[in-house]
């Protein structure tokens, strides 16, 4: 039974072969074009994602110096009741900004779930001295081997390798940018003065490229045990403690917790970029609205195409229909042509979509030396390409549906009765 | 003989543009392998009964029952497979799908009531093919034949399942002479050896003179059986 309309749907498509390789170029071009977009967005998204997440951390706990000085000891002395204290200008004395307890802080955190590194630090401002000219940059005071697993350092480095600043004493990584600057290469000695004044020499180990040139150009590593000797602080002296997780989507409500537990105060990556954050959004909003658009206007390709076929067969289909032919079997002939245009078409598409990905893939990114990138970002989910051809199915079985349904209710006789 | 075919007070009203009482109480009977025409003026219902008849049109009043079955509110799937296996159509235009060859088209309404292997459904159109003489063209393309040969494939397209009545609306209205005597005889002789039943509205007074017999209409009605 489903053989005949099938044949019959079969010889149409083929009778107008030009008719049909239009339709099916619609849906090919549609879903070509979708899969390139969604790629290519998803590709620069995972870049961005990828360099933001690395020069991050998951979570960032730090003690946040408070501005209020609304309370003054003064207030203990003198009896508020009858007279008011004014303080001008008050400023903040013995406050420090490190972390208290941090080993205890730091074994606790390991006993949470999800938590794949943890890493003290304590950075401070310094400045580089390159002859008489001074370059302000940061110094990091790491574990280099916990650091390594939040940032994945050891794929960032240009020059040199991170478990030299374990070998070397008083080693240190320059960001690629600040190592121009300073025109130091690996086995060179830099000096650095901390803003108490104190300076310290360091031998250059290795270079390193977020491709952030933000980040690049004065950012340096040392040991942790360096920088509180250069700053003279005791060896339980940190102010940072970084925290990479195993999924990192769930940063956000781990952070809460420690900034309660720890009093403390924690940031997910999703607020230390949350300007990134937003332009992700943006985009992928943007991508779903142009690719949807390109689908949808592919599906009413078939509409139209259907329509006029539907028109120019009439009669064939009143004659059909008095040789018993009932009005679901003329929907069944007409439905598969279009699901036919579709597939066919879905899967010229996926071949398309691919050509055109591989080919952005393959072209140099405009040199920059600012960003660690040598091609277009592109990525190539299998998810992508199945929900290509299941929407393009979708579309066509939509857009082919109503013209066949309006087929199935042709009145024969008004059509054989001419 | 017995009765193949019984309309029962028919009832038909056209609403468009307005309402106009098209059959008007139309009753009769027709018997197996009866040769049947329908004349009239143009106008005075013969096709629209012709179309009530075939099951195609389902809006009138009344009862038709063919072969002994009660088709009157039946469900148009149920009319399709029904005209299917017992009705075979003739038009005057012979409405071959153009995309097949005469064979396939012939085939077609065989390989939809699934009855018969795809050997046997092929051997039996050529056998139709072959007692409208047109047995030379079944591989050629419907959209390539002339007038009468597309005609005489329709004919043998009407009886590919043995249909128990065979319809035809002004069957010979676009054909010559010579052609409209070569389709009649074979018409005539499917009633006479096959005992299938042939109603056809027609122009041609000539043509029906030579039927079995003549029901003649007026204005919606029977004036003349």
């Amino acid at each position: 039974m489903i053989g005949v309309n099938l044949e019959i749907a079969r010889t149409h498509l083929l009778a107008k072969k030009r008719q049909t390789l239009v339709a099916m170029m619609g849906v090919t071009f549609g879903i070509g074009m979708y899969l390139l977009m969604i790629s290519f967005m998803n590709g620069f998204n995972e870049y961005l994602e990828d360099t933001l997440l690395s020069s991050t951390p998951d979570i960032h706990i730090y003690n946040d110096i408070k501005t209020d000085y609304s309370h003054s000891i003064l207030d203990q002395v003198s009896d508020t009741s009858r007279m008011l204290n004014i303080i001008h200008h008050p400023k903040p004395k013995d406050i420090t900004p490190n972390i208290h307890n941090p080993k205890q802080i730091v074994s606790d955190i390991k006993t949470f779930d999800n938590i794949l590194a943890v890493s003290p630090q304590l950075s401070s401002q310094v400045f580089y001295n390159n002859g008489p000219v001074q370059i302000p940059g940061s110094l990091n005071g790491v574990n280099i081997i916990e650091e390594a697993k939040l940032t994945n350092l050891q794929d960032k480095m240009k020059t040199g390798a991170i478990e030299d600043l374990m070998k070397v004493d008083n080693g240190i990584l320059l960001g690629h940018g600040l190592a121009t600057k300073l025109n130091a290469s690996v086995g060179d000695l830099v000096t650095l003065a901390s803003p108490q004044g104190t300076s310290m020499s360091f031998r250059v180990v290795g270079t390193f490229q977020f491709g952030i040139g933000s980040l690049d150009n004065v950012r340096s590593y040392v040991s942790l045990k360096n920088v509180q000797q250069l700053l003279g602080k005791d060896n339980q002296y940190v102010t940072d403690i970084n925290i990479k997780m195993k999924d990192y989507t769930k940063a956000k409500e781990l952070a809460a917790t420690f900034a309660r537990k720890y009093g403390y105060k924690a940031d997910d990556w999703q607020v230390a970029n949350a300007s990134a954050m937003v332009s992700i959004t943006i985009r992928n909003m943007m991508t779903i609205v142009i690719s949807f658009t390109l689908l949808v206007v592919a599906g009413f390709g078939i509409y139209n195409i259907m329509n006029m076929t539907i028109q120019n067969k009439l009669k064939d289909i009143a004659i059909l229909k008095a040789e018993g032919f009932a009005g679901s079997d003329i929907i069944q002939i007409f439905l598969f042509q279009s699901l036919t245009i579709g597939l066919f078409g879905a899967l010229l598409g996926l071949i398309l979509g691919y050509a055109m990905s591989y080919g952005v893939y393959s072209l140099p990114f405009p040199k920059n030396e600012f960003m660690s990138i040598t091609h277009f970002p592109v990525t190539f989910h299998v998810r992508h390409y199945v929900f290509g051809v299941v929407f393009g199915l979708l579309t066509t079985l939509i857009a082919g549906l109503m013209p066949s349904l309006k087929a199935g209710k042709i009145d024969p006789v008004a059509i054989l009765r001419g | 003989m017995e009765t193949v075919l019984r309309a029962k007070q028919v009832n038909k009203y056209f609403y468009e543009p307005e309402e106009f009482h098209v059959l008007k109480d139309i009753s009769f009977e027709v018997k197996r392998g009866e040769f049947l025409s329908l004349i009239g003026k143009s106008g005075c219902g013969k096709s629209t009964l012709l179309y009530l008849l075939s099951t195609m049109d389902t809006d009138y009043k009344g009862e038709i029952e063919i072969n002994g079955m009660r088709l009157t509110g039946m469900k148009q799937k149920q009319l399709a497979a029904f005209r299917n296996e017992h009705i075979g159509f003739v038009f005057q235009f012979h409405f071959l799908l153009p995309e097949f060859t005469a064979l396939k088209n012939v085939m077609l309404p065989a390989e939809k009531l699934n009855k018969y292997s795809a050997s046997e459904i092929k051997d039996r159109a050529y056998e139709k093919l072959k007692m409208l003489d047109m047995q030379n063209y079944a591989m050629k393309q419907s959209s390539k034949l002339s007038g009468g040969q597309a005609q005489r494939v329709a004919i043998a397209r009407a009886l590919i399942n043995d249909p128990t009545i065979i319809m035809g609306d002004e069957p010979t209205g676009n054909l010559d002479t010579t052609n409209t005597q070569i389709v009649f005889d074979i018409l005539k002789d499917l009633a006479r050896t096959k005992g299938q039943t042939i109603i056809a509205v027609t122009h041609d007074p000539e043509f029906a003179q030579k039927s079995d017999r003549i029901i003649e209409m007026k204005d919606g009605e029977i004036i003349k059986q």
